[in-house]
């Protein structure tokens, strides 16, 4: 029990010496920095993206590490939030250092000084007077009052001594500005996620990573309603409500249920004359058992409901799984014949089967307005409406996936219409576009009919028979073998183009004919395919006899042989047409509960307050020592300011002038 | 000539005109109360009330901000005036066209600051109080025509249509003049305070920056035309928060550049003690001095600015802080503005590292400012190029 304890004192000694190391400005300084340094990560690397994304980005050895850093989400690493606990550590030692000297200064009027150190001071000047030391004193304060100084009496062995101070409240900035620094910390913690961390870090908690529908999501994802912060997301669709919302964390989510059910009624998008959207709104209707009837209100962008504490944010909308009526029309021999009508709506998936393929259809999108620049030109100005549109993907078995947009609206060019189909293979790309051409109804019939036409071998064989007759009697042979072998020539450029379009039927030329005879043959195979369609498609017109085709259906002709041509690329054994749809709309919500606020507010208050007192209320300290003499009182006055020693020049010559002025001096020194 | 300046209480006005300018402002803030009271809500009255009262303040001791207000007041009265409801008149009504439609006003502005900084430099150089003087008009004259073209632009913006009328300080085009103006008048409060003129130059050489990308900015991307306000603009935070930002980057920009005459004057000194730089700046502790007020200054606003803008994402966003790519620059604007504080007031550091700091500083706000908006993407995307 001895007070000389090697090992108690050296342990004071180290704590002692991290109390101070805390405090230190070098360490306050070095953090503020190191803060500022670690924030441009997250700025620089986008963050809370998923993590296939970052996967993509970085490749599978950057990717874990920098996971593992913890780069994906950096304002709730470890790392970082310890840089940050460590700055509000050090602003508390150092408040609780400083403070208590600087609540002292803001009162303290300094009463113990010396008239060696006043005459010391940088500012100091001294004068005489007729009137008596109490007289002297007595103005002196009163002076000194009406400046708006506090002053304090003390008496000395032959002189008295009045202390003023104006400004004390600068050392309050200190304080509130400091201590703002923690509270709005603290505040921010109370809203960080980090108890939902620890949670999970517990066990408690599992992120889920699968997109479930809500009722199969594990009560181990499931958030209870309670005091926690959160900032959760929920998209509901007009007509729908939900009780809860979705947090999202790292490369999941969890579910935070509410204590109450919103549902929203409608969700509206106002335009600008010029097109650009003027307001996104909700008609939200709040349902609790607290109260005594639901509660109605619309919420805007900036313009949030907040109840019991909960703010509910326009944040964004999306379809609402509009309801869709398709046809599909096939594109492929073993897709049918005949347009088949359903119902669908946006977001459902349904397995589609032809011959012995299938495949998934997922509608991904619909858009009930499409005011864009035409894609297939180049002037972005030329916009246009294009009507609605879906999105939709079909997922071969292997995983693939084609992605597709279809307008319900033909286009014109050129004076002719056309259903458009946009494909690409993954979302980078630009979508190419299939142009199917309307035949003189406006419908996609004349094109169908054409195209099961060329599907059809009896077709095809009984026109490449015609058509070997014709030629041979042309050029007067009438050689079995060649008819025969003409005919099935035809035949097969016929069923090479529908498989594969023009390039598989120049890729045969070019590998299976002779060089010698390629070029004369070869132009010669693609004249007799022209030659087929035509009469393939204008036997089936059924026109009168001897009556030529029109101009129209010649075009018609050569569109429809363009599209066909490139259905290889196209992808799709079908045609999506969408017929009528009813426009469902789902809006987006972030709901958010934030109990720290009002603490982060108060911080912040305090550190506007603080900022403006230290920098704009200098505190300035005067000292008169009042001494006799003689029959004159002399006055030596001194003054000091922290801040803003430049100025106080001028203010210490102005309050000298003032205070001698009245004085009624005779000699001043 | 006042190089050893030093500092000395700028004289105060006269009573009588304190009270006089005093009264002005309070019977304008009535007039436009009374006048608009159906139309104004709360808030509206509050900023009235703020900024009758800001006025007041300002210029009952600056007889030229006094001459600023009213002369910025008349001009934008005068062109509201003669616009009427027509907003073609811009091209056909001989003042709107040459002088008060907000781009020709923005123009306006654009070559006579412009022209204020190559005649502060010529001052400076010739040692010419004359011209010192000459440059220091321009100076006013360029910050009034911008903040006349900002006022008159305001009621284009109606005039546009009631649903598109905003105040313009909703995009970078619109940012970029509000800096200039910022940036000038807080320069020509410290030109009298400190009783000098020789940082005039370096101060409008950041401001003819400004002016010289806005321009590439209108002529480019036809950045000047009105646009209307997006949701998440809709919001009566913008139009303090943006105010706010820019006295802060307004402060710092002026801490910067008086940074640089400090470090060529310090150069100067050791190299050539008789050069003209030497001579003819400020002596090196005022402009240390005026480089610690001006980022008190900025410091002070731009906490303010980024709270307001915390208060303004609780109603918008969906929380005070997000992390959001320009939050965070804000934050490491202020960070890297409060260690140099720190530096400062503490620590006692002043001189060249400090004139260094207040250098680089100016190139983290800048990031802040315009680098958030070409290089990140976040939620804070109003300002694109």
């Amino acid at each position: 029990m001895s007070a000389t304890n090697p090992l108690s004192s050296s342990r004071k000694k180290f704590s002692q010496r991290l109390f101070l190391f805390l405090g230190s400005m070098d360490l306050a300084i070095t953090l503020l920095l190191a803060l500022a340094v670690a924030s441009i990560i997250g700025t620089v690397l986008q963050q809370n993206q998923p993590y296939t994304d970052y996967l993509i980005k970085f490749g599978p050895f950057w990717f874990e590490l920098f996971e593992s850093a913890g780069l994906y989400d950096v304002y709730s690493a470890i790392w970082f939030l310890s840089i940050l606990v460590l700055l509000v550590t050090s602003t508390s030692v150092c408040v609780s250092r400083n403070g208590p000297a600087m609540f002292r200064d803001m009162w303290n009027l300094r009463t113990h000084v010396q008239r060696k150190s006043l005459g010391a001071m940088r500012h100091n000047t001294m004068w005489s007077v007729e009137t008596s030391p109490e007289a002297t004193v007595t103005e002196l304060e009163s002076k000194f009052s009406k400046l708006g100084f506090r002053i304090r009496q003390t008496p000395k062995t032959d002189e008295t001594l009045v202390s003023a101070m104006r400004g004390g409240m600068n050392r309050l900035g200190y304080l509130l500005t400091h201590i703002a620094i923690v509270v709005i910390c603290l505040g921010g913690l109370m809203d960080s996620n980090l108890p939902l961390k620890l949670a999970e870090w517990r066990g408690q908690i599992k992120v889920e990573t699968q997109d479930l529908p809500l009722s199969k999501i594990p009560a181990a994802s499931k958030l209870a309603v309670g005091s926690q912060a959160f900032r959760g997301s929920v998209n509901i669709p007009e007509g729908q409500s939900s009780d809860v919302a979705f947090v999202a964390m790292r490369d999941g989510y969890l579910v935070q249920n509410l204590p109450f059910q919103v549902e929203v009624k409608d969700f509206r998008i106002e335009h600008y004359a010029t097109g650009q959207p003027k307001s996104f709104e909700s008609d939200l209707v709040v349902y609790d058992d607290d109260l005594a009837e639901p509660l109605t209100t619309t919420i805007s962008v900036n313009h949030p409901l907040i109840y019991k504490g909960y703010a509910i944010y326009q944040a964004s909308f999306s379809d609402g799984g509009s309801a869709l009526s398709l046809e599909a029309w096939p594109l492929d021999s073993q897709a049918g014949k005949e347009p088949l009508s359903f119902e669908t709506k946006v977001f459902e998936r349904r397995k589609m089967h032809w011959g012995d393929n299938s495949s998934q259809l997922e509608i991904t999108a619909f858009r009930p307005f499409n005011i864009n620049p035409d894609p297939t030109e180049d002037d972005p100005a030329n916009v246009r409406n294009f009507g609605p549109s879906i999105g939709f993907k079909l997922r071969a078995n292997t995983g693939e996936a084609l992605e597709y947009q279809n307008y319900m609206l033909p286009v014109t060019r050129d004076g002719r219409d056309y259903y458009l189909s946009g494909v690409r293979t993954n979302p980078n790309e630009e979508f190419g576009y299939l142009y199917l051409p309307i035949d003189d109804e406006g419908e996609l019939t004349g094109f169908s009919h054409f195209l099961q036409r060329l599907h059809d071998k009896k077709i095809s064989k009984v026109i490449a028979r015609e058509m070997t007759l014709a030629t041979l009697n042309e050029v007067a042979n009438s050689d079995q073998n060649l008819a025969r072998s003409l005919q099935d020539t035809l035949i097969k450029l016929v069923d090479m183009f529908v498989e594969g379009g023009f390039a598989n039927v120049t890729t045969f030329i070019e590998t299976t004919l002779p060089e010698a005879e390629r070029d004369t043959l070869g132009p010669a195979y693609l004249s007799m395919l022209r030659e087929i369609l035509a009469r393939v498609y204008i036997d089936g017109l059924n026109l009168a006899d001897r009556q030529a085709p029109t101009e129209s259906q010649l075009m018609f002709l050569q569109d429809a042989v363009d599209a066909i041509g490139s259905l290889s690329r196209y992808g799709s054994p079908i045609y999506f047409m969408l017929t009528d749809y009813e426009h469902v709309q789902a809006s987006g919500l972030q709901i958010a509960h934030a109990p720290g606020k009002p603490v982060v507010y108060f911080g912040c208050a305090m550190l506007i307050l603080g900022v403006f007192l230290l920098f704009y209320l200098p505190q300035r300290r005067f000292w008169a020592l009042v001494r006799e003499n003689g029959n004159q009182t002399d006055i030596l006055l001194a003054g000091m300011s922290n801040r803003n020693p430049r100025e106080f020049d001028g203010f210490f010559e102005e309050i000298s002038e003032k205070l001698k002025y009245t004085q009624g001096n005779s000699s001043s020194r | 000539m006042n190089k050893n300046a030093g500092i000395m209480l700028t004289e105060t006005s006269s009573p009588l005109i304190q009270w006089l300018w005093r009264s002005v402002m309070a019977l304008v803030g009535i007039i436009l109360i009374t006048m608009y009271y159906d139309v104004f809500d709360y808030y509206e009255v509050g900023i009235v009330i703020l900024a009758a009262f800001g006025m007041a303040l300002l210029g009952q001791n600056w007889p030229g901000i006094r001459w600023y207000i009213a002369v910025v007041g008349l001009l934008s009265l005068f062109a509201v005036d003669r616009y009427a409801n027509n907003l073609d008149l811009a091209n056909t009504d001989f003042f709107l066209s040459y002088m008060l439609a907000s781009q020709s006003a923005v123009m306006w502005m654009s070559v006579l600051f412009v022209m204020a900084m190559v005649v502060y430099f010529a001052g400076l150089l010739l040692r010419s109080e004359f011209i010192e003087k000459v440059a220091t008009t321009l100076t006013w004259s360029a910050s009034a025509m911008g903040l006349s073209g900002l006022m008159v632009r305001w009621k284009e913006s109606y005039l546009i249509g009631p649903d598109v009328g905003h105040i313009p300080v909703s995009n970078l085009y619109e940012v970029f003049i509000l800096f200039a103006i910022i940036t000038s008048i807080l320069y020509l409060f410290y030109e009298r305070r400190y009783q000098t003129r020789a940082l005039g130059g370096f101060v409008l050489l950041v401001i003819s920056s400004a002016v010289a990308f806005q321009l590439w900015y209108t002529f480019e991307r036809q950045a000047h035309e009105i646009q209307p306000l997006v949701p998440a603009l809709q919001s009566y935070w913008m139009k303090i928060h943006v105010p706010a930002n820019f006295v802060g980057y307004g402060a710092f920009s002026m801490a910067a550049m008086i940074g640089v005459a400090y470090l060529l004057k310090s150069w100067c000194q050791s190299a050539k003690p008789d050069g003209i730089l030497a001579t003819t700046l400020p002596e090196l502790t005022v402009m240390d001095d005026l480089m610690y007020k001006s980022i008190a200054l900025g410091f002070a606003f731009f906490t303010l600015a980024t709270i307001l803008g915390a208060l303004w994402a609780a109603e918008a966003w969906g929380g005070y802080w997000s992390w959001d790519p320009k939050e965070t620059w804000a934050l490491i604007v202020w960070l890297n503005y409060a260690a140099w504080l720190h530096m400062r007031m503490t620590k006692g550091w002043h001189g060249r590292p400090m004139a260094w700091w207040a250098v680089i500083g100016l190139f983290v706000t800048i990031f802040a400012f315009l680098g958030v908006n070409m290089f990140l993407s976040g939620l804070h995307s109003y300002g694109t190029l």
